[in-house]
């Protein structure tokens, strides 16, 4: 639906995306993912046409959109600050772009109504925009851009503004919404679980460069480099020393782990035989009293930090030069286990990914 | 909050690194602006440049004669007649705007710190009178201060005074009142605006720190207000000092100032060099005397510390 | 402290209600004595009349200035808020070198004395072989009525999402279509209000219509020449008692439209705090 062709955006020097490619299929949920200045706003605009790019092209449904404006582009936008006009109502927001399609009265009202009752503001349509709360000046922003039955809905950190518990829930609703009206959504977050929670596919970005596009799982369980496994959330990092490189996978010494053999990332470059390895905190398992398991590890807990569901664990392992951080479910008394206390970790070796610097 | 601060910031790190796009963006707002930029260099900008040319020249009966010469100055700067009046102007300008701001700093504080809801009520109140004529409110002192006029026979029917006094109006201290009260929303205003962005919690952090409301006031409200009581100062100085009516209407002979002799040598048959000299003359002394003001204040409000 | 405390709590607004009566009192005896039928302004008051007022229609000199001033006022809040528009949104929307000299330069004639304006204006006029009519007025406001014009528009368009523009271009508008159902109604409130502003400063200023106009006079000159007959002065107080009262009007008008400018880009811009 959506091809980025090596495109790059340059304000003189400053290259605020360099040579990005991509390509997003029809009916899906893609988010770009990244800190902010990664350029991921720039992209989105440039599909939306409201900037350009420096060099490259983008294709949308096949169709190449250099100089066509943004108002012929078959993209709809939901604006971060919402741009709910203020002088219309809920209404006459939603039908602001049908005008110009000439529409006959009854029809125009009815795909406002029906656009209303899918973002569930069926009759709110004579609300003033002035009147409305976050979480429906969203829903207005939604149903404006739905109306048009664009080909491509951009959604530009739409849940930013609002509160954590409504931001949790319209994660839902948005991802429901996609799945029932069936057009491709491309997303701009700074949220990881946002990404995860709502995607079929993410693009991790960093500094104008796209790292990693992948499934969610994928992106969370193998992510090819540091950058992507530490925007992601937390992981542990092993020193490892290479043993055997293949065409798939590599096989490296560790001082904790010993022996492993891992699949070999895309970006892996063998650096004068020394590798990366990474296991996220919870493929780490404690093991309680005289369980056993195949694999594990001995140390001891040197700090702990309570969250509720959670516990996280400090284990200082002999052989780590670092110690090793471990989230454990509250479900057996993970909270319980005492600062200094001796204790056991069971890992998976396939959970030990190999990792681009 | 820090979505926003991100963006905020990546929007600010594109803007300052990008020199291409900020180039045409400067082009398109030069462009915007250049109608109203070309009106006031022609109708200001330009005549002021004339004006500042012809107090160079000398006039010979009807023909300018174009040779560079500071004889204008001379006699504007000597010559008894003007120099009073220039020495009068600047100082009547003086007392107008410390009085005025005197007098308006209160006001300001009030509104600001006790206005409450009704803060641009108050504002509205205190600014619907100067936007009325000028020409009337100096009509309306007259009436209020003349021989026959309200305060007299006010007193009078009081018994306070036997006969009218003469003595209210076609003096000094009438100018100066006039002025005050024309001056007064020009002086409120700026106060205002300064104090209004005077973080209050500074001042709680001050109260915090052991100060009493006075020395909370003195330390961190009146030093923070000071760009306020600067440019309410520089606004009613440099336009009163050439204040044409007021001096006209209720100044009388002791009143005149500089105002009424620039217009008398622009008028028939008169000599404009030497006009162009006395305003030239003025806006440079008055600029000297406001500046010279600023200075003090800021020496004094670092002193307050 | 204490004493500080009662200054606060009873002194300050006791001097605020003094002050208000200071600005307003002088004013407010233009109405007063412009209904009494002695011929000075005196008091005790003499009685109520009208016929000060009924005698200003049947005197054609005033009807002529009121019409000049008419003309004068609608032509300078024009021109004044069509040149405060640009000015306005240059300095609103984008950057560029010398934004703030440029903006600087065009409200000096806010500060600056302005019968050095006025004669400045006056030779420059005349030696371009100008004759001193309504038109050289009509300059002459717009460059007092533009310092106006800009802060009222200024205020009105800060805060204009940007982003409101884009939306409309995302929906399908053009260019055009956007300024026409985007941007003028959310700048409308300011723009009268600028209107009005501009208007009534050009109806009551004196000192440009002084110099500039040639035989035809505005209604402020026209009192000037009227003040030097003591025999006048009744008419002259009914007539600026209208023109007070008109300011009033068009200035509480146009406090009413800025208010509503404000509140709508105010409702535009989301609290994201």
């Amino acid at each position: 639906m959506i091809e980025i062709r090596d495109v790059t955006r340059a304000y003189g020097t400053f290259k605020a995306l360099d040579a990005a490619s991509l390509s997003i299929g029809e009916g899906e949920f893609f988010s770009l993912l990244g800190p902010s200045g990664c350029g991921k706003t720039t992209l989105l605009r440039m599909i939306a046409g409201f900037d350009n790019p420096t060099s490259g092209s983008i294709l949308v449904d096949g169709q190449p959109m250099d100089g066509i404006p943004a108002n012929r582009r078959p993209t709809n936008m939901v604006f971060q600050s919402y741009a709910i006009f203020p002088h219309l109502n809920v209404e006459q927001n939603v039908a602001y772009g049908l005008k110009r399609r000439n529409l006959e009265a009854a029809e125009e009202k009815r795909r406002v109504e029906e656009a209303l009752a899918q973002v569930s503001l069926s009759g709110l349509g004579k609300r003033r925009a002035t009147e409305l709360s976050g979480g429906q000046r969203q829903r207005v922003a939604l149903a404006r851009a739905l109306v048009m039955r664009p080909k491509v809905l951009l959604l530009d950190e739409p849940l930013s503004a609002l509160d954590k518990k409504l931001r949790e829930q319209m994660q839902v609703e948005l991802r429901h919404l996609q799945q029932t009206v069936g057009i491709t959504f491309v997303l701009v977050t700074h949220d990881q679980y946002e990404a995860l929670a709502m995607s079929d596919r993410i693009a991790v970005m960093f500094g104008g460069r796209i790292a990693q596009v992948a499934a969610p799982k994928e992106i969370y369980q193998k992510p090819v480099n540091r950058q992507v496994a530490d925007f992601l959330g937390g992981m542990n990092f092993v020193k490892a020393d290479l043993v055997e490189e293949e065409a798939q996978a590599i096989v490296v010494d560790t001082a904790g782990f010993g022996r492993i053999r891992t699949e070999k990332p895309a970006a892996y470059r063998s650096d004068g035989g020394n590798a990366t390895l990474g296991i996220r905190p919870e493929r780490l398992r404690v093991l309680w009293d005289d369980e056993t398991a195949s694999h594990e590890v001995a140390g001891r807990v040197i700090d702990r930090h309570y969250f509720g569901e959670i516990t996280h664990l400090i284990v200082e392992v002999p052989g780590f030069e670092k110690p090793l951080s471990v989230t454990e479910t509250n479900s057996f008394g993970a909270d319980d286990i005492p600062v200094g206390a001796p204790i056991r970790l069971a890992y998976d070796p396939d959970a030990l990914v190999a990792l681009a610097d | 909050m820090t979505a926003v601060a991100e963006r905020i910031a990546e929007i600010g790190t594109l803007r300052s690194r990008h020199k291409s796009w900020m180039r045409s963006e400067s082009a398109q707002g030069l462009a915007l602006i250049s109608p109203t930029l070309i009106f006031a260099m022609v109708m200001l900008v330009v005549p002021i440049l004339v004006v500042i040319a012809h107090s160079f020249w000398t006039q010979n009966y009807l023909t300018i004669d174009r040779t560079f010469t500071l004889e204008q100055y001379r006699i504007a700067l000597t010559e008894p007649i003007y120099r009073d009046l220039l020495l009068r102007s600047l100082w009547i300008s003086l007392v107008v705007s410390a009085a005025t701001v005197i007098l308006a700093y209160p006001i300001a504080y009030f509104i600001s710190f006790h206005g409450g809801r009704h803060k641009s009520l108050w504002l509205f109140l205190i600014t619907i009178p100067f936007w009325t004529s000028y020409l009337l409110r100096v009509m309306s002192w007259k009436v209020v201060l003349g021989f026959n006029g309200v305060l007299n026979s006010a007193l009078l029917g009081m018994g306070i005074i036997s006969e009218p006094s003469p003595a209210f109006l076609y003096n000094t201290t009438a100018v100066v009142i006039t002025l005050a009260h024309a001056w007064a929303a020009f002086a409120i205003l700026p106060i205002f605006v300064s104090l209004e962005k005077v973080d209050r919690t500074l001042i709680e952090a001050a109260t915090d720190l052991g100060d009493n409301p006075l020395r909370s006031f003195l330390r961190v409200t009146l030093p923070l207000s000071i760009p306020g009581v600067v440019s309410a100062i520089l606004i009613v100085m440099i336009p009163t000092v050439g204040d044409f009516i007021t001096p006209k209407m209720v100044g009388g002979k002791d009143g005149v100032m500089i105002a009424t002799a620039i217009q008398a040598q622009f008028g028939k048959g008169a000599n404009w060099p030497l006009g162009a000299a006395l305003s030239v003359a003025t806006m440079i002394v008055v600029s000297a005397m406001a500046g010279a003001t600023v200075l003090l204040l800021r020496g004094m409000a670092r002193l307050a510390r | 402290m204490t004493m500080l405390r009662r200054m606060a709590g009873v002194w300050l607004p006791a001097y605020a209600a003094l002050y208000v009566a200071f600005l307003y009192l002088p004013v407010l005896l233009l109405p007063v004595f412009s209904v009494n039928t002695a011929a000075t302004p005196r008091f005790p008051l003499q009685g109520y009349t009208l016929k000060w007022y009924e005698d200003l229609p049947h005197t054609p000199a005033l009807l002529d200035a009121a019409r000049n001033s008419l003309v004068v006022g609608i032509s300078a809040a024009l021109l004044a808020t069509v040149l405060g528009i640009c000015a306005a949104r240059a300095i609103t929307r984008y950057r560029f070198p010398a934004r703030q000299p440029i903006q600087g330069l065009i409200m000096a004639p806010l500060v600056l004395p302005e019968i050095i304006v006025a004669v400045s204006m006056l030779i420059v006029l005349l030696q371009l072989g100008l004759s001193l009519s309504l038109f050289t007025v009509v300059i002459g406001h717009v460059l007092v009525c533009i310092p106006y014009s800009m802060t009222v528009l200024t205020a009105g368009f800060e805060g204009f999402d940007r982003s409101l523009e884009e939306a409309s271009a995302d929906l399908g508008e053009t260019a055009f279509g956007t300024f026409r159902r985007v941007t003028l109604p959310m700048v409308a409130p300011a723009i009268v209000s600028s209107l009005l502003v501009s208007f009534t400063i050009s109806l009551d200023e004196f000192i440009m219509a002084f110099f500039l106009t040639g035989t035809e006079v505005t209604l402020p000159v026209y009192i000037w020449g009227q003040l030097r007959f003591a025999a006048k002065l009744p008419s002259v107080l009914a007539l600026g008692t209208l023109l007070l009262a008109g300011s009033i009007i068009l200035l509480s008008a146009a406090e009413l439209f800025r208010r509503r400018a404000e509140r709508r880009t105010q409702a535009a811009s989301i609290p994201l705090a």
